[in-house]
Order: structure tokens, then sequence, then C-alpha cells
């Protein structure tokens, strides 16, 4: 009789609450498989049928409230496509502004708080340290302090210019509710020269810590944790990333452009794959075709989010964001880069662009101007909004009845764009990690949650990441299935 | 009656000054009224909270009567009116919940309109057979098996 | 002493509840210092077979964010609600339902066939949908939590001792409340909604209220509102009136109305049954006809008058 053993992760930590692994070993103690699978379904797509359009860009900020203004975003430009309006340039540069600000402060979480700790700690670090304390206590309490102050007045501006920090409200179609005084400019002008700074600040950490690191260079460059797959990503008219607008750019394994279209043409471009053991689908390239859960160039998998933009970009739009790329690009052997923990620093130069086009932006003259909305007048029918929500490519595609009222709805998350691909970086992670003459540490699993934790998943969580136990749950079945032993590590 | 058969629950928010007394003097002259509607007694149907309304249906209810004075006839002059509109607003809502909007029945009713009180409680009563109950917090079957599933998942 | 023991766990839920701890910002680190974090799942590498393995009321206070829409929220509600001494459902989602329990207004079916079957996306020819048991290829079975046809919110589930609404509650009112049970003073009565006002949101608006006659309803797109006026006395809908206070009138401030989810002022049993009885004082035509037109201009009354507080309204659902 077949046995396989079964090592599950769950729920995975420092990072989306709701998912885990379930490795399945043969009888020598080599990895078969891997699953990643989610376990949630709230059904936007269904209940927002029947509401108004307009309240979509408050209500699809509660599909996520760490990247709720990416949400807010793409909805309130999916209601300006279906209410054929364009919105004052002035309306454009606030909502930019926010967004932006709202990058610095998004990034900066996941790099201190969820992936810093595997870097700045190490790791086989004990679970005890290898939390944001720990890395606390590794940096000092000063860049500390700093960061929840950057992130404070992030979250300040973001408040000033989107009513609510957390699940904004005055973007709606049209333009914006409310503008900045010029009071309200001089301190974004202020807290934005702020972010830049905080940016060079968190460069020198990444530097510090692991650029200069050969053990962690030696990491990011492993077969283990690569993958060869397609890339997505939205980019201004120079094909630089603009995380709020821009036309879609993909790109194949050799960074070869393939495909460029309007965020309103995604359908000819994208589709999903349904499994049953998880309740999150699979987008994938609809001219490559859904080839299973491979990465290669014959395979519809793509990648979303940092590196990815960095990949299908030509540059950034910002000085020494531009100066970052470059370096990055020539230090791992050039554009496109597979290697999955490259999205680290991918996600430090994403910070640091963000920062300088927020400041950018504050400082523009037309930023206080008082044309704020449009109110539009023909008669509302489908339109798609998509913006690079941090953790990927983000669509929201409507369809109302002639009173603006929602008769369909369809929505590809960010994250999810990338499930494919978190899926293969995790089980080639356990596989190459994984070996039969080897002990199962818990920083071995730890590594195959790295593999998972670079993607930075929708949940960000601060600074409660504390001393705690991994847990491990060893099952025994027999090849139908049936439990022959259960073991539990302490 | 036969026993099984679906006898409607109608609950009736009546105004002391006219309606209830219109009630009142349909029972006095023995004017058969339906059986089924089981009055309370509001001093001015502009004393209807909405949620009243919701209550009773989410209780039991198959259909509510609100009843008061004619438009200008109010006793406390404009209490009627506000009833007129949040009647209105609550057939909207409960249509939107998808009750039917004849469940929730406004009728003006004067002190001496006892033959209309027992005349609107008898079609109602034949509305709402009709219609069938409500049954509001009826568990569906899908419920009830969930219900189940869980209790034996925790046991 | 050792430190009073704390839990956090969110069901269905966004993650801005846990966002909004993070908004105390250096106060957090307080929080940390003052008390032994012993279960959050999106934090800490503690399991659920950990918490279970804790035993009965070995946790001083939970604070359960999310609300209840499979039968894994509907357990670790049930696990948590043993173990902790104090269970606090926080944020709107717990409280009264919030967004997910918009849900109500389809049902379970709807929502499988809209996500796997009928999205214009989703390339399912075979018509494959998660299953709560399911075989992957190499012959083992798996589990999913099953998809309840009706999303509760937590006191609909285990008992509750209090309630901090809001969505998110603000952080300034997570304080309070961190601190009154810091201070080790006696709390509110067991089933007391903390962390907020006694009032409604009006009372904290600073936008001039005049006597409202309405004629029309607009929505938010269709006007450029006065900032300095109450919205609701321009024609647009704002759930002030019917929405506790607590959170600073933040959205009328911002230029739009409020959607009510703070949940419903004290002594309030149905947030939006309230809500359609003040707008009814205060529409300004006694036809019947006329009112009707008037009324038509609210385009969604279940979305618009129970956005946050479906799973605690009086019908709960749509059928």
């Amino acid at each position: 009789m077949k046995t396989m053993k079964t090592i599950t992760i769950d729920p995975v930590t420092r990072l989306e609450g709701h998912a885990r692994i379930d490795i399945l070993l043969d009888e020598a103690g080599h990895v078969e498989n891997a699953y990643l699978r989610v376990p949630e379904l709230r059904g936007f797509e269904a209940f927002c049928v029947g509401r108004p359009v307009e309240e979509m860009p408050r209500i699809t900020t509660r599909i996520c409230g760490v990247c709720p203004e990416a949400h807010h975003m793409a909805s309130a430009k999916a209601c300006d496509a279906v209410y054929q309006v364009k919105i004052p340039p002035a309306a454009r540069k606030l909502r930019e502004l926010l967004y932006n600000t709202f990058y610095v402060a998004d990034h900066a979480v996941h790099f201190y708080v969820l992936s810093g700790p595997d870097f700045v700690v190490g790791p086989d670090a004990p679970v005890s340290e290898r939390n944001v304390f720990g890395l606390i206590r590794k940096v000092g309490a000063d860049t500390g302090r700093k960061v929840i102050e950057a992130r404070a007045k992030a979250q300040e501006l973001i408040k000033t210019l989107g009513g609510k920090s957390i699940h904004q409200v005055t973007s709606l179609p049209g333009g914006v509710s409310r503008g900045l005084s010029a009071e309200e400019r001089s301190r974004a002008v202020e807290i934005t020269a702020d972010l830049v700074e905080f940016g060079k600040l968190t460069l020198k950490v990444l530097d510090d810590v692991v650029l200069s690191n050969r053990e962690y260079l030696d990491l990011i460059l492993s077969d283990a944790f690569r993958h060869e797959t397609h890339y997505m990503g939205l980019v201004d008219e120079q094909n630089r990333p603009n995380y709020y607008d821009g036309q879609v750019r993909v790109v194949d394994t050799k960074g070869k452009e393939i495909a460029r279209f309007p965020g309103s043409e995604y359908l000819d471009h994208v589709a999903e794959h349904v499994e049953p053991w998880s309740y999150l689908k699979f987008p994938y390239l609809k001219r490559l075709g859904w080839k299973g859960l491979v990465d290669g160039p014959d395979s519809g998998v793509y990648r979303v989010a940092p590196l990815a933009r960095l990949n299908v970009a030509d540059g950034m739009s910002t000085p020494l964001a531009q100066e970052q790329y470059e370096r990055m690009m020539s230090t791992l052997g050039g554009r496109p880069v597979h290697y999955t923990l490259a999205y680290h620093w991918a996600r430090v130069i994403e910070l640091v662009n963000a920062a300088e086009r927020a400041y950018e932006l504050a400082c523009d003259p037309e930023i206080t101007s008082p044309e704020l909305r449009i109110l539009p007048t023909a008669t509302p029918k489908e339109g798609v909004g998509v913006v690079e929500a941090p953790r990927g490519i983000l669509f929201h595609h409507y369809v109302t009845d002639e009173n603006g009222i929602l008769r369909s709805v369809n929505l590809i998350v960010g994250t999810t764009n990338n499930y494919a691909a978190m899926s293969l970086s995790v089980k080639k992670a356990a596989q190459a990690l994984i070996q039969s003459d080897r002990k199962v540490t818990d920083g071995v699993l730890n590594r195959i949650e790295m593999a998972f934790r670079a993607y930075d998943p929708c949940f960000g969580c601060a600074t409660h990441a504390l001393p705690g136990q991994l847990p491990l749950e060893v099952t025994l079945r027999d090849s139908r299935g049936g439990i022959l032993e259960r073991r539990s590590s302490p | 009656m036969a026993s099984g058969e679906f006898r409607p629950r109608i609950v009736g928010f009546l105004c002391s000054w006219c309606a209830y007394s219109g009630a009142d003097l349909a029972g006095v002259s023995r004017i058969p009224s339906s059986p089924c509607l089981t009055a309370i007694r509001v001093m001015c149907t502009g004393r209807i909270d909405p949620g009243f309304v919701l209550h009773a249906l989410a209780s039991g209810a198959d259909g509510v009567l609100l009843a008061g004075c004619h438009p200008g006839d109010c006793h406390y002059s404009e209490g009627n009116f506000k009833c007129l509109r949040r009647a209105i607003a609550l057939r909207q809502l409960v249509k939107a919940f998808g009750i039917e909007e004849e469940r929730v029945r406004l009728e003006w009713i004067s002190a001496s309109e006892a033959d209309k009180f027992a005349r609107v409680s008898v079609e109602m009563e034949g509305t709402l057979r009709g219609l069938g109950p409500l049954g509001w917090n009826e568990p569906t079957p899908r419920a009830e098996a969930e219900a189940r599933r869980e209790a034996h998942a925790e046991a | 002493m050792p430190k009073p023991r704390l839990a956090l766990y969110w069901a269905a839920s966004c993650g801005g509840c846990e966002i909004a701890i993070l908004d105390l910002h250096e106060k957090v680190l307080e929080v940390e210092a003052n008390f032994e974090i012993v279960f959050w799942p999106v934090a800490l590498d503690v399991k659920y077979a950990d918490v279970e393995a804790m035993a009965p009321g070995s946790i001083d206070l939970c604070l359960f964010n999310g609300a209840i829409r499979t039968s894994e929220n509907e357990h670790l509600a049930r696990v948590l609600r043993e173990r902790a001494r104090t269970l606090v459902a926080f944020g709107s989602c717990a409280h009264e339902g919030c967004i997910p329990a918009l849900a109500n207004a389809t049902s379970r079916e709807a929502i499988f066939r809209a996500v796997y079957h009928d999205s214009p996306s989703t390339a399912n020819p075979d018509g494959v949908e998660p299953q709560t048991v399911a075989m992957l290829s190499e012959g083992i079975e798996v589990a999913l939590p099953e998809f309840w046809e009706e999303v509760k919110t937590l006191d609909q589930i285990v008992d509750v001792d209090y309630y901090v609404p809001g969505c998110p509650p603000q952080a300034h009112r997570i304080w309070e409340v961190v601190e009154a049970v810091l201070s080790g003073g006696p709390l509110p009565p067991k089933g007391s909604v903390i962390g907020a006002g006694q009032e409604t949101c009006c009372e904290e608006c600073p936008r001039t209220r005049e006597e409202k006659r309405i004629r029309q309803f607009l929505r938010p797109h269709q006007v450029i509102a006065d900032p300095s006026r109450c919205l609701l006395d321009q024609g647009l809908v704002c759930l002030g009136p019917a929405t506790r206070s607590g959170c600073g009138a933040l959205c009328p401030q911002a230029g739009m109305p409020c959607r009510g989810c703070y949940g419903p002022p004290p002594q309030v049993r149905d947030q939006g049954a309230k809500m359609i009885s003040a707008l009814a004082s205060v529409i300004d035509s006694t036809d019947e006809q006329e009112i009707q037109k008037i009324l038509d201009g609210i385009v969604d009354p279940v979305g618009t008058f129970y956005r946050f507080s479906l799973g605690h309204s009086m019908l709960r659902r749509v059928r």
C-alpha cells in the first residue's frame, strides 16, 4: 500500500491569514507536490449587483483594508468609464498623489514587518526573534521609530485627501469630493519630502542588511527561488511604471513585449482557471492557454507586482528610482529578472519611486485648483478601471443599466494574478529544501514560506509579529487517504 | 376550519381616535371582520415606527395593516401624513427585501367607518391567503441542513 | 503580575480592523508592552490547534473582527468564546455584518454562479466549483470550509460581551478601549457598545442644518454639494441621523454623505427602519403620487439603508 506523508502549514504567517500549504511527500521522503490553498470567499461580484455604481468606490474598498486605496481608485476609474467622463486634471493629480503616498506606506509595512525579519534577523533565526521586534533590535530603535513616523505621516496625508485613512471616500464618477487648501498643500509638500528621505533610509537598510550580505545574494540568485514566467504591468507612454494609470504591457520570459492594451480590453488577454481544492481562481494569459501549474515560455502563467512591473518597464519615472532600477538590473543579470526574492528589492525601488512622484505632485501648482468635479451627462453603460495595486494589477469591470445600477461585476484582484506563480514558488522551494536525508526544521519550513512571502499577499499586519512556535503537524495517510498516524511537534 | 389550513396572521396598527374606534364599532355592531387581525392601538399613525412593521413581519406576521384618520382629520393634525410617507417608504423597502408589497397596507378609516374596517380586514385576509404564509424566520431546508452539519462537526 | 493575555482573530473580513490597530502608531508598542499576545494568526506563528489546546477562560481579552461566512469562521468563534473571558465583536463585520453581509441580499448559489461560471474572464467549461471535500490528483482528499447560505454576525453564533463599532473603528476610539481595559476600572455593562459615542453622527458634523424640506433625492455624482450645508438638506441621502457618533463625522467633512458604518444610535434596533422613518419625516409633500416619485429617487433601499447593518437588521436577508 502506497503511503503519503502530509506536512501542513496552517495558517501561513506574516501574510494573509487565510491560506495554507499542504506538502505531499512520497514514500522516499521526496516532495511529490505542494498545494497553496485559499479557504475563503466573500462574493463581491455577486452582492454588488443591484448597487448604484457610484457607491462602488466606497463598497469595494472593503475587499481589502490594507490596500483599500487600490480598489477605491480602480473603482473610481471604472465609474468614470461607465459614465464616459474625463475627470479634471486637478482631480487626477489629487487621486494620484493619494495613491503614491499610499504606495510608500504599504510597501514599507511589507518590507519592515512582514518580510524584513527573514532577512534582517535571518531565515533560520529562532521564531521568537524572527519578527518585527527582532528586526527593531537588529536595526535599532531609532530606525523603528522612523518607520512608524513615516507611516503615520503617510496615513495623515491619505486621510486628508481620502476622508478616512482606511476605506477612502472622496473619489466618485467625475472627480473627487474635496481638494487641498493652501495650508494642507504645504503640509503635503512637507510630508512627501519626508517620505523621500524615508525611501533613502529604506534603501540603506536594504543595502546594509541584504545586498551586502553574500549569503542573501546567493539565496536571491538560487534556483530554488527562480521561475521563468511572463510578466504584466501598467506603463506610461515611455514604458515606465505608473501605478495609477497606463497601458497594460505584457512581456515574455525573454523580456520581449508580446501584448500592449488598454485595461478595457483585458478580456481578450486574461482568463481564469478554477480548481476544486481552493476558493481562489488562477488567472493566465489566453494566448498561451492554461497548461497547469508550470512555468516557462509555453505556459500562460504570468506574474505581477513589483518585480513584474520593473521587468515590463524600460526605466522609472523618477531619478533616484531610475538609478536603483539600473543598479538592480545590472546586478541580477539584466531584464527580465526571474528571481522571486528580487521582489523585495523591486519593492523598495518602487517605494522610492512613489515617494518621489508624490513629492512632484504635491509641488504641482495645479494641485490646489478648485476644478475637481465634472457632472456626468452620458447614459451609464459599462466600464473597466485598471490600476496597479501594490500586490499586482487590478481590474474592476462594471456593467450597469441605464440608471447606473449594477447588472454585473467582474474583478481580477492583485494577488490573484500571482496565484499560479505563488503555487509554483512554494512547490519548487519545498522540493529543493525538503530532502529525504535532511530533517525538516522550522527554518526549512520558513524558507518555503519565504517563497510565498516575497509576493506580499493581500494582508499586511504591522507590529504584532511576536514570539511563537511554528506549528508542525505530520499526518501519515495510506493511498486511499485513510489516516495511519498523526504526529505534532511541541 | 380544517387543521393544517393556512390561517394568515395580520397585525393591525390602528390609531386610537379613528381606526381603532372604527374597529371597535364594527365589533359592537356585529359586523364580521377578519378574526386573523390582531389589533394594536396607537394614539396616532404618526407613532408607527417602520421598525414596528418590520418586527411584525420578522416575528411571524403574514401582513401588516396601518390604519388611521383620513388626511386632514388627524387628531394631531399632521401625524397621518408622516405615516403616509413612511408607509410608501416601507412598501418600497419590503419589496426590495423580496416581500410582496401587498403585505403592508395603509388605509384611512374613520371612527364611524365600521363597515370599511370590516371590509378591509376581510380583503386583506383574502389577499394573504392568496399570497401564502410569509414565514420569514422559518429556516430554509438548506439552513436546516447546514445547522445539522455544523452541530455534528462541533460535537 | 503576569500581563493580560490578548487574542486577535479575523474571520470574513478585509483586514482593515487590524490596520486600524496599526494606526495607533507608536501607541501600538504600548499595547505590545502591556499584553501577552497569545493568538493572532496573521502575525503570530500560533496555529489553530494551539489555541484549541488552550484552557477555557485562559485568554483574558479577545478582539474578534470579521463576519461569520464559513464553517471555519464559525468554528473559531466557538473556540475563542470558550477560551476568552471577554469576547469583543470588533469592527462592523463582527458587530453587524458590514459589507460581507450584503451577500445576504443575494444567495450562495448566485455567488458561486457569478464567481465560477458567469464571470466573463473565467474559463470553466467543466463547471468546476470549489468543493468542501476534493480529491487531489495524488489521491489525497483535502477539505475546504463550508460556505454557509447566510452571513451571520458574531452574536448570532456566540455570546458577545462588548461591541466596538466602525468600519473600521477609528484609532483614537480603539485606544480608549485599550486604556479602559488596562486601567483595571469597572467596565460598562455586558452587551454595551464601547469605543464610540452615545449620540448620532449629526452631533459631530460641523455642517449647518436648517429645516429640512426634501423635494428630490440626489445621488452624490449628480450634484456638487455646498461644503458648509447639511448634505441631507441638499437632497443627498446621508445616514448621519441614524448612525451612532464616534468617528467624528469624517465622511461628510470630506464631502461625501455618511453611509452608517458605526451602526445604529443607542436604543435603535434597526438602522434602516430608523433612517426611512427620518427621511419620511422630512419629505416635503402630502400627495401620495408625489411622495412616491420623490422616494423613487432612492435607487437601492436595501444597499443604502443597510449598507453595513444588514446582518443585524430585523429582516437580515433578501428573499
